[in-house]
């Protein structure tokens, strides 16, 4: 037995392709982990998922950026030296055979192989190899005519290629391997191993407290970092993320957004995402203008900037300071710039309002659950390719959170534009007390001029004190003129009244039914109930109509809609009980100032990648669809011998030898079923 | 016999130069194809970019190749193509045509070619079975009639869908191969095809019940995918698909999967005739084994040809041909997958049932890269969502 020295077998084990099949099993597995496990997310929502216990050992591991984890590099480094020197292996047996025409095959090992005949020779053997020679020549073989001691040799080859194949294929593996390698960030990595580089963690500092260390020259070979910036603002970083912080990329140029472009289908769905910018160049001042799209990118000194995100770049926005308690005659007013925060004084509480993003569309899907018991009408919608769907762009949206002293934030999101239900007109806004949480809508009814004023006095009056016994004492007057009670029941009407106005500025309908639950028998509670809404729903208007005269307006002419006003009125103050705080901000306008999120990176190995991937289909192509065949025709006075060898044994090999040995036969003067074996 | 004439009685050993093979029939079809290339050229140049010029004529030069290297097209397309044209006739301009013109409302409408092309899969499968069950000659001859009339239903229904986005709106309009309905019907064609190929190719139509059964599988999906969701409503593209690369990278990938599926069917019969399973009624398991590498190497050659061109468009719309996206991965895994299964095969040279239950696993793995991505992992290829 032939002992190997460690080197040897090393070498064999390295460019074996057990080694190979293991370490592509190995790799598809390792890369699994990374699909599952989102990657490159903020370090401390980690730590949320995992808890301190998991979240070390899982950043030992890599696990939050596996594919450019040492270990992950390391077996990928495998992968390229196997396959280099599996090729190293195989290149000079490879490039023989591609050469050779394997003339010195012995007449033995012909007669040895699987396809073969031997064929009695009518003609002269001159003439038939002539023929053969012809034969083979136009099934597109090549050959080589030898004379060998008994007799004379024909040796042919066809479709070389096909060696070639696996040369390219497994070279394509090695060249996009490297070229992956120099657009990775490989030698950040390293850097930052020696201390050279280091993460920036700190959030929100100036680029310029930003220390060198954490800061890469534009003469970086490769990178792909984010820039975020708004309207008419102009940018020469970007932000490369890495592990629990960053790093800060110094790009050759300075973008300058001058225009974000949104647009979007008529079924609301966005059409066109696009920034016009222009880029110049540090060093020779040149500006490039352009417009970046999706699938359009920019390409600037080797730098590709991409349209990656959009939102709000930090709107000035106006609002309306309403008090649900207050009757002032107008609302305060409060300027305000989304994405930024302020504080505010309510009060004596003092406040900080952190606006949150503008959003000027909010498209909405009002399509009614079909009827899915019909099977008429889905067979109708299934011949349909246009959909009618009912989607509305419900108007501009600001979302902020209000936070006390003590750090408790309750988050709201209001519009701007009325929501209009059966014809009636509403402010929408939406409140939640987690950002877990849906958020809980109130309708803000709006009067007769498009205004919350109308209801904001009506509020104003439900909770004043002093102004109940004045609307008990209206609603009893009406009633009894109305005959619906009797004088003498008047006092007690009216002290009912005061009486249902007192527990509905308590803690609205959520009150009411309360009371009913713990004081009321169950039999009864319904009955009650209905007389408190009756009673609630008389004094209303009254309400309504002091709150008017408190402001010096005439009172309203009774009508449906204005009693429909009047019942969302109730039901949005009772609303308000659960608002959080004693106020509405309502948006009444805004400057929109877009901000357009991109992505710059520069990609030195791409050629490469390119390049290996060409080289990976030819040598696919050339592997599976080229056959590499041999024929060897020996041919002796008398006698002819033809073999047969493919790479490949199915049955179109059975075809080619069948199809060769006919014609050989043929050529040679004999039948051919005469002497196959 | 001094000089036998050997050239004209010898067989075609398929070695000869493809061009001296071909007959007035191929130039014919080549001279069709490259006509109705020029037509569409001349009407729609305008609306299309260069690069979409190349894809047009690449488009043309295929088909022609297609249908010289394999005969039946030559008919089929032509068929399918006037067909479809007829649909596009009837609607005019008006897309309220398609629920009021007869041929439109019960043929044509890309919708209602769809539920045809659901019914003859369906047909056809059941009657593959019969045929594989009773030793059917007949059976089988019909089975095969309905799959090739289901593949023809599945061009009309692209095409005219393709004119149907249009009449909704000029911004609207797309080549369908957009979203999880249309690339679905895009596998039951493509696998179709590829399974007509080998079944003529290797002589022997008893395949057909299995392959049939996943195409099944796909139009048992596309039917619920359209009654109860609505999925197959025309939707605008989204600015991260209008781009050319689709055209391309998805047609590419779905031969893949198509051959994927395809190979995985065939491994089950596989593995069911080397338990004494219909094993009489089979082809032979050495058959079935050389259609399934046959297939398992034309779909890594088009699998990888797609991720490439997934990557070059990646290039373009994400910041980078390769971001470790968790579909780039899977399609990686997949890759890996049946570059593995085909070091075996060829090199250490396996045969048997354990490449079946590997190709059979494939199919799992190529779905999961294909669905699973889609619903149950995060990433940027979330085009194709339930």
């Amino acid at each position: 037995m032939r002992r190997l020295s460690f080197g040897r077998a090393l070498y064999e084990l390295l460019s074996s392709m057990r080694f190979a099949i293991s370490l592509l099993t190995l790799l598809a597995i390792a890369s699994i982990i990374g699909t599952v496990l989102q990657q490159n997310q903020p370090y401390t929502s980690y730590a949320v998922e995992f808890g301190d216990f998991w979240f070390r050992p899982f950043e030992w591991l890599g696990l939050y950026d596996v594919y450019h984890a040492g270990w992950f590099i390391i077996m990928l480094g495998f992968l390229v030296g196997s396959t280099s020197l599996c090729i190293y292996r195989h290149l000079p047996g490879i490039l023989r055979d591609i050469r050779s025409y394997r003339e010195q095959a012995a007449l033995k090992s012909l007669r040895a192989m699987a396809h073969q005949q031997e064929i009695a020779l009518q003609l002269p053997v001159e003439g038939a190899l002539t023929q053969a020679e012809q034969w083979l020549t136009a099934q597109g073989y090549r050959h080589k005519r030898v004379v060998r001691d008994e007799g004379v040799m024909l040796a042919a080859k066809k479709g070389s290629l096909q060696r070639l194949g696996y040369l390219f294929a497994h070279a394509a593996i090695v060249v996009i391997c490297i070229g992956g390698l120099l657009d990775g960030n490989l030698p950040l990595k390293v850097q930052s191993l020696l201390g050279i580089k280091e993460v920036e963690t700190r959030n929100t500092v100036p680029v310029s407290e930003i220390g060198e260390k954490s800061k890469l020259t534009p003469s970086n070979l490769s990178f792909r970092g984010v820039i975020d910036m708004p309207e008419g603002e102009t940018r020469d970083v970007a932000w490369l993320n890495a592990g629990p912080g960053y790093y800060v990329q110094e790009l050759p140029f300075s973008i300058k957004l001058n225009k974000f472009h949104v647009e979007h289908y008529s079924t609301g769905q966005p059409k066109l995402f696009a920034s016009d910018i222009e880029v110049t160049s540090k060093a020779s001042g040149t500006v490039t203008k352009g417009t970046v799209k999706v699938n359009h990118p920019l390409i600037v000194d080797g730098v590709a900037i991409y349209q990656s995100s959009f939102g709000d770049g930090g709107s000035p926005l106006k609002l309306a300071v309403w008090d649900w308690l207050g009757a002032a005659p107008k609302p305060q007013e409060l300027a305000a710039v989304s994405l930024a925060s302020q504080t505010f004084r309510w009060g004596s509480q003092p406040l900080t309002l952190e606006f949150g993003e503008l959003r000027p569309f909010n498209i909405e899907n009002l399509e009614a659950e079909p009827e899915i018991s019909d099977f008429g009408r889905r067979m109708q919608d299934a011949r349909q390719v246009k959909a009618d769907k009912k989607v509305k762009n419900v108007g501009p949206s600001i979302q902020f959170k209000v936070r006390d002293a003590q750090g408790q934030a309750v988050e709201y999101l209001n519009y701007l534009s009325p929501f209009e239900d059966g014809g009636r007109f509403y402010l929408m806004s939406g409140m939640r007390r987690t950002v877990a949480a849906p958020f809980a809508f109130v309708r803000i009814p709006l009067d007769a001029e498009f205004s919350p004023q109308g209801f904001m006095q009506i509020s104003a009056v439900l909770h004043d004190q002093a102004a109940w016994p004045e609307i008990a004492r209206r609603t009893a007057a009406k009633a009894e003129r109305d005959g619906a009670i009797s004088p003498a029941y008047r006092k007690e009407f009216e002290q009912s009244l005061v009486w249902v106005l007192q527990r509905f500025a308590d803690g609205g309908f959520t009150a009411l039914q309360s009371f009913l639950d713990e004081r009321v028998p169950k039999d009864k509670q319904e009955a009650v109930g209905q007389t408190y809404i009756k009673l609630l729903q008389g004094a209303v208007l009254d309400a309504a109509d002091l709150s008017r005269q408190r402001a010096g307006l005439a009172p309203v002419e009774f009508s449906d809609s204005y009693y429909r006003f009047l019942m969302d009125s109730l039901v949005a103050v009772s609303a308000s009980f659960d608002y959080g705080h004693g106020f509405y901000l309502q948006p009444v306008g805004f400057e929109e100032r877009k901000s357009s999120g991109f992505q710059v990176t520069r990609s030195p190995g791409q050629p490469l990648v390119y390049l290996g991937s060409l080289l990976l289909v030819l040598g696919i192509f050339c592997m599976f669809y080229i056959r590499e065949n041999r024929i060897w025709v020996w041919a002796q006075e008398g006698r002819l011998l033809l073999a047969f060898s493919s790479n490949r044994r199915d049955a179109q090999t059975e075809q080619e030898f069948a199809a060769h040995s006919a014609a050989l036969s043929s050529l040679a003067g004999t039948h051919k079923e005469e002497h196959h074996d | 016999m001094t000089n036998p004439g050997y050239a004209t009685t010898l067989p075609q050993a398929g070695n000869a130069p493809f061009w001296r093979g071909l007959k007035l029939s191929d130039h014919l079809y080549a001279l069709f194809i490259l006509a109705v290339a020029g037509v569409v050229f001349q009407r729609y140049h305008a609306a299309m970019d260069v690069y979409e010029h190349a894809i047009l004529a690449g488009s043309a030069l295929s088909l022609v190749a297609l249908g010289w290297f394999w005969k039946p097209v030559r008919l089929f397309f032509p068929l399918a193509g006037l067909l479809a044209l007829g649909g596009i006739a009837l609607y005019g301009d008006d897309l309220s045509q398609g629920q009021t013109a007869f041929w439109l409302k019960y043929v044509l409408a890309s919708q209602s070619a769809a539920m045809w092309m659901c019914v003859l899969f369906f047909l056809a499968t059941a009657i593959y079975w019969v045929g594989l069950l009773r030793r059917s000659n007949t059976a089988d001859a019909i089975a095969s009639g309905l799959t090739w009339a289901a593949a023809g239903a599945a061009v009309v229904w692209f095409f005219v869908r393709w004119y149907e986005g249009y009449l909704i709106g000029p911004d609207v309009g797309h080549v369908p191969v957009s979203n999880l309905y249309e690339v679905f019907i895009m596998f039951c064609f493509i696998t179709a095809m590829m399974y007509l190929y080998y079944e003529q190719r290797f002589a022997t139509r008893r395949m057909g019940a299995f392959v049939l059964l996943i195409i099944s599988a796909a139009v048992g999906f596309i039917l619920w995918y359209t009654f109860d969701r609505q999925a197959h409503e025309i939707q605008p593209l989204i600015p991260a698909l209008q781009s050319w690369w689709m055209k391309i990278h998805v047609p590419a990938n779905f031969v893949g999967y198509g051959a994927f599926a395809m190979a995985a069917m065939l491994g089950v019969a596989q593995l069911l005739a080397s338990r004494g399973i219909l094993t009489s009624h089979l082809p032979s398991y050495e058959t079935l084994g050389e259609v399934m590498y046959k297939a398992i190497a034309v779909g890594f050659l088009f699998f990888t040809i797609a991720t490439i061109l997934g990557a070059m468009w990646a290039a373009d719309a994400w910041g980078g041909y390769w971001s470790w996206d968790p579909k780039e991965t899977w399609a990686l895994i997949v890759w890996l997958n049946y570059a593995a299964w085909l070091h075996v095969r060829l090199v250490k040279g396996w045969r048997g049932d354990i490449l079946a239950w590997w190709s059979v696993v494939g199919l799992l793995v190529t779905t999961f890269a294909f669905l699973g991505v889609n619903m149950f992992l995060s990433g940027l290829h979330s085009y194709g969502t339930l």
